[in-house]
């Protein structure tokens, strides 16, 4: 590759023979300090002491009880969409509808206690979650469907579906679930308390969902390096032509994936209702499901990655929150820092697989197509 | 409902289309060039940021709209780098800039959130603005929405008639044989990549200084994926996107009077239409590899390591 | 516009090679090639795959440098270096797989190919004229996609031809033509060689090549076998050219065959690429404990009859082919290995074994019927140590059974993948291009454990373009030309040129009776 050579800094990018395992473990660390330091230059150009900017940003959210609840909580959606898409991406299945998805299981498993909590008593919430599932997985059949059947993108379907999905919630809220009692507002009536999510511990918000979350990180371990299904969408994504000679079916793989990420995020989806939230509202999300391909790739696609990245990825948005109270700062510089974040990460990535080295001027050729 | 009401709606579906167009044609070109940047509405809103604030601190509008593609080129230029030159993955990198472009133009932006901007002003043809109906429906918008049609018949004939669009298409369906025809194919998708950078901060832009003069954090509301939507919709032929988006302007604002002209759908199901139906298009074109071949750049989304 | 050219007769010869040699690695491709081409003169080279034709081409193109070897371009010593400067020097390339953008018209994909800014409206009229004029009626404004491959190549012609060559070289230009087509090309070639244009007409089609050449040099192995009238010559010599005449014996124990295991009845494939090959009424048998050959050059149909066998691509008809006596056309290629089936691919790194896993992951590509896999887990201890066995076994190089396919050497890992077919004991076992780019020692090993398989009872089917390899193991051979099957007759009994003249399509093909009566 010839990017630096052209332009005369006498470098080169060259392939490495073989991946580098240091860069493999190191490239995330490096790209989550390289966007710490870059950070504090940015907010000390802006004339914040870095220091206190830190202090705000990283320890005070987690300092309380109540705060480490906060941070275990946003990191719950990420992880369970980040763990339900991570199989797919490494599958070459491209769901970036998670959000839809999300929505979805909000919207089946918030059905379910509304209508049905009371009848359902104390199994209102175990009925909910499978709903939830269920609706999450049900939305991504569609692209599954017409992705096996009619070869269509899952990337663009999955996207439209985010609309379609939010639209729906949006009019159910608007109209035939609007809360009598609510004055008005587009909100659904709040879950009953065996409609709810029921909280780890007292002092803070975060709930039953982070422990799901915990438990598909494990089973998606599990699932990845000791089940044939696992190995099969491995197989799948890194070499098609092995899996067709292995007669693994790329249907078969397409569909779980699918169904993988859409029972995650629907999961996702109704943690977030019927928990900190409470109750069906037109913006459930802040785009967890798009942050959540942040943070699959920040975990390199593999589960542990995962819990970390879901973490880092909450104490950024928790950071941001904090900052915009006490340091007059948009709650929105989470987002710059989460984008930076994940270009320091594909840059890093870079160099497992390319080493830069020093080269003298040789004439470029350009090859011919090659004859059989 | 009379006519001055259908009129007026027509006419703010012109103005809501209108940013729509001028992202869907920049990202038009960077996809026939095989390079799919999902990071429109990043970079959107880093164009209405940085357009409202040197309108706002220049007075001089011009001035916005340049500084405005110019920030639309700056941040494409991450992108380009990161994905043409150090080959990372088209998707994440995407999802990492409209993340990145959110943010940015929120914390860059946050000083002028709440001034006061004036409004594009519309022109004022001699004779045509004054016709009866037609004046107000067909002459009566700001420059930016004939601009906007302008470019996309510019694009159309550049792409099909002239050497550059030819050299572009060859490059987004095969750039290995374009590669070794002696294309560079490098250069040509950075040149593509940044032009759909300037034209999404010039509809960013027109979002802050004409559709709604103002600068609010993500106030782009979700039009940078409909911008991809539309460039899908249109299959990748500009005047079809130009349709499109007039289409999908035309229901937005139709949602807000249906309860008036007495439609009793839900807004919501009417506003969902445009995205089943981008949906229905493209199960349309790829069920037939073919006509996959014939209307979807073939190398969209796939890094291309030359030699 | 092709300049009428005064033909030499006796003059400065165009292209003069001298002692080309050229090696990639271990591998030596060309070897001292000495070539003559005169002005308006059409020159066939011939050769086997792997024979060094490709590397010759790609030198004279400037895709590659020679090693060691001169070069002389009407009269005049020359280095190229780039494919541009060979057609500045009016050298020019009409290439087998074609480069062309199916979206894109005939008129478009000319003007990217050529060096100079043309008019779109100029361009449009000289193509009209010069495809005209050579009898290669195209039109302009048509998108590629629709048009067919014959169609397709006259694009490619005329493309060269547009920029006034003097020198043509055509790689295999037949293989995706129909006869009609053949024959409008030939008329056009005899055309512009009459105007002064040499041709290099690459090919192993025997009887177009003397149809139509004037001279011809025989490559075998890297060297020039011999150079040749082709007119005054039959096929049965231009083949023993080709192919040699001391060919390696058949040092096979006689041995019993037993039960047909691989039956391939009527088999008969449609082909959707427009550069495949469709096969047309295969007939075969294969017994255990025979080792049965097919031979040919690629390209008439290896890829498609492997595919159709392992069950990658599945019949029309569940009894095209039969497994141990079952139907098993519309099985996909695990079921296949369940009655079993073992393939050994040509594609090692994609394919036979994926890339970025280690070699116990790669064991269970193929294993998981095989113990590997039980109730849908992964049995990864069973895997390492069936991948620990298998690289004891078959003296497989490398880290140990946790090392990347992709770091083995390209003889190591066909001797892993070898051997884990092998060691999950299959009734029947495909084997295609087995030593392809493989080093001697590893060869030698390979081709040990496929007559031990015979040995121990085991059909195998061996699909090789190595004639030498193939009849050092082979009892019985067929030869595969345009998608037929000829029969399949015991290697003893074949000799060099028979076998050049098949693998050149005249043969009758294997008809479903002729099976019946078919010796052994």
């Amino acid at each position: 590759m010839r990017l630096f050579e052209a332009s005369g800094w006498g470098l080169r990018l060259e392939r490495r023979p073989r991946a580098s395992r240091i860069m493999r473990i190191v490239s995330s660390p490096l790209a989550a300090l390289a966007m710490v330091i870059t950070g504090f230059l940015v907010l000390g150009a802006l004339g914040k002491d870095p220091l206190t900017a830190f202090k705000v940003f990283f320890i005070e959210p987690v300092s309380s009880l109540y705060g480490i609840g906060e941070l275990l909580l946003k990191a719950t959606p990420l992880m369970l969409c980040a763990l339900g898409i991570a199989p797919g991406y490494r599958a070459n299945v491209w769901n970036i509808g998670a959000e839809g998805q999300f929505t979805a299981g909000a919207i089946t498993g918030g059905g379910v206690g509304l209508f049905y909590g009371a009848f359902l008593a104390h199994w209102a919430l175990p009925a909910m979650l499978i709903a939830a599932v269920l609706g999450g997985m049900a939305w991504a059949a569609i692209p599954a469907f017409l992705r096996t059947r009619f070869r269509t993108s899952e990337i663009f379907v999955s996207l439209m579906l985010v609309y379609i999905a939010q639209l729906l919630l949006s009019y159910l809220v608007h109209g035939p679930w609007r809360d009598p009692a609510g004055q008005n507002f587009p909100q659904s009536p709040p879950f009953a308390d065996n409609a709810l999510v029921p909280t780890l511990f007292a002092g803070a918000r975060v709930n039953l969902g982070f422990v799901f979350a915990l438990l598909l990180a494990g089973v998606s371990w599990w699932f990845g390096s000791a089940t044939a299904a696992g190995y099969r969408l491995r197989v799948g994504g890194s070499a098609p032509a092995a899996a067709a000679y292995a007669g693994i079916s790329e249907r078969a793989n397409i569909w779980l994936a699918m169904m993988i990420g859409g029972g995650a995020a629907g999961l996702a989806g109704i943690c977030e209702v019927a928990g900190p939230i409470g109750l069906l509202q037109p913006v459930i999300s802040p785009g967890y499901g798009y942050a959540a391909i942040i943070v699959a790739f920040l975990g390199r696609l593999h589960p542990l990655g995962i819990v970390l990245a879901s973490l880092l990825m909450s104490a950024l948005y928790l950071g941001g929150e904090s900052a915009q109270l006490e340091l007059q700062l948009p709650s929105s510089v989470s987002g710059l820092f989460q984008g930076a974040l994940l270009f320091f990460l594909l840059a890093a990535e870079l160099f497992i697989n390319f080493r830069l080295r020093r080269v003298r001027s040789s004439r470029a050729r350009v090859p011919a197509p090659t004859a059989a | 409902m009379n006519i001055g009401t259908w009129v007026a709606i027509a006419a703010s579906a012109f103005g809501a289309a209108t940013p729509l167009i001028y992202a869907a044609l920049g990202e038009l070109v960077t996809e026939r060039a095989g390079v799919l940047n999902l990071g429109v509405e990043g970079m959107m809103l880093v164009g209405a940021m940085s357009g409202f604030a040197v309108g706002v601190s220049s007075g001089s509008l011009l001035l916005a709209f340049l500084a405005a593609a110019g920030a639309g080129v700056l941040i494409a230029l991450l992108f380009a780098v990161l994905t043409l030159s150090l080959q990372t993955n088209q998707i994440a990198t995407g999802m990492a800039l409209t993340l990145f472009g959110i943010g940015l133009s929120a914390f860059a932006g946050r000083s002028f959130v709440g001034l006061p901007i004036a409004r594009v002003p519309a022109v004022h043809i001699p004779l045509l603005t004054d016709l009866p109906v037609l004046g107000p429906l067909l002459f009566h918008y700001d420059p930016l929405v004939y601009l906007s049609v302008a470019l996309c018949a510019l694009i159309a004939w550049l792409l099909k008639r002239t050497r550059a669009g030819l050299r572009l298409r060859a490059v987004g369906e095969a750039p290995a044989i374009a590669h070794a025809l002696g294309e560079p194919v490098t250069r040509i998708r950075y040149l593509a990549v940044l032009f759909g950078g300037a034209m999404s901060g010039i509809a960013g832009a027109y979002l802050s200084t004409a559709l709604t003069p103002m600068w609010v954090e993500g106030m782009s509301a979700g039009r940078g994926w409909i911008a991809l939507a539309l460039v899908v919709f249109g299959t990748w032929k500009p005047w079809r996107v130009l349709g499109g988006a007039y289409l999908f302007g035309a229901v937005t604002v139709l949602q807000l009077y249906a309860q008036g002209l007495g439609v009793h759908i839900p807004s919501e199901f009417l506003s969902m239409l445009p995205y089943a139906a981008t949906i229905v298009v493209l199960v349309v074109i790829c069920r037939d590899p073919r006509t996959i071949l014939l209307n979807q750049p073939a190398s969209l989304g796939r890094s291309f390591h030359p030699g | 516009m092709v300049e009428q050219l005064a033909s030499s007769g006796g003059a400065v010869p165009r292209l003069v090679l001298q002692g080309i040699s050229k090696r990639y690695g271990d591998v030596i491709a060309n070897r001292e090639v000495d070539l003559r081409v005169a002005a308006g003169e059409i020159h066939a080279v011939l050769g086997e795959n792997g024979a060094g034709k490709s590397t010759l081409m790609k030198i004279i193109y400037g895709v590659t440098e020679p090693d060691a070897g001169s070069i002389q371009w009407e009269g005049a010593a020359v280095t190229i270096r780039s494919p541009a400067q060979a057609r500045r020097l009016g050298i020019g390339m009409v290439f087998q797989h074609f480069a062309l953008f199916e979206t894109l018209t005939v008129a478009e994909n000319i003007s990217l190919a050529l060096d100079e800014r043309v008019a779109a409206a100029q361009l449009a009229a000289r193509i009209r004229s010069v495809s005209e004029r050579y009898g290669l009626p195209i039109d302009p404004q048509r998108l590629v996609h629709s048009m067919s491959v014959g169609e397709r190549q006259r694009v490619e012609i005329v493309r060269c031809l547009l920029q006034s060559p003097r020198l043509l070289i055509m790689d295999e230009p037949t293989s995706v033509l129909t006869p009609q087509a053949v024959r409008e090309l030939f008329a056009t070639l005899r055309r512009l060689a009459e105007e002064g244009l040499s041709i290099l007409y690459i090919s192993h089609k025997l009887d177009e090549i003397r149809e139509l050449c004037d001279t011809a040099t025989v490559l075998r192995n890297g060297r020039v076998s011999g150079t040749a009238i082709p007119r005054q010559e039959s096929n049965a010599s231009l083949a023993r050219l080709m192919v040699g005449t001391e060919l390696k014996e058949c040092h096979l124990e006689p041995h019993e065959a037993g039960a047909i295991q691989l039956e391939l009845i009527a088999l008969t494939l449609a082909t959707e690429d427009p550069f495949g090959t469709a096969l047309r009424n295969l007939n075969l048998r294969v017994r255990s404990g025979e080792i049965v050959g097919i031979a040919g050059v690629s390209g008439n149909g290896q890829k498609e009859l492997q595919a159709a066998i392992s069950g990658e691509t599945l019949c029309e008809e569940r009894g095209m082919v039969r497994l141990c006596g079952q139907q098993v056309g519309r099985l996909n290629p695990a079921q296949r290995r369940r009655l079993g089936f073992g393939f050994v691919p040509e594609e090692r790194l994609g394919r036979g074994a994926v890339p970025g896993m280690d070699l116990a992951d790669n064991s269970v590509l193929t294993g998981a019927g095989a113990g590997l896999v039980r109730h849908g887990l992964v049995q990864r201890d069973a895997a390492r140590a069936f991948a620990r066995a298998t690289i004891a076994e078959f003296s497989v190089v490398c880290e140990s059974e946790q090392a990347r396919a992709d770091s083995l050497s390209g003889g190591n890992l066909q001797k892993f993948i070898v051997g884990r077919e092998i060691r999950l004991a299959p009734k029947v076992l495909l084997v295609a291009q087995p030593t392809w780019g493989v080093d001697v020692g590893s060869s030698l090993q390979i081709r040990q454990a496929l007559i031990d398989l015979r040995q121990a009872g085991v059909a195998v089917l061996v699909i090789s373009e190595e004639l030498d390899e193939l009849f050092a193991i082979c009892d019985r051979l067929a030869v595969l030309a345009a998608g037929r099957l000829s029969v399949g007759v015991p290697s003893a009994q074949l000799s060099g040129e028979k076998i050049g003249q098949w693998m050149t399509g005249g043969f009758e093909a294997a008809a479903c009776a002729d099976l019946e009566h078919a010796a052994v």
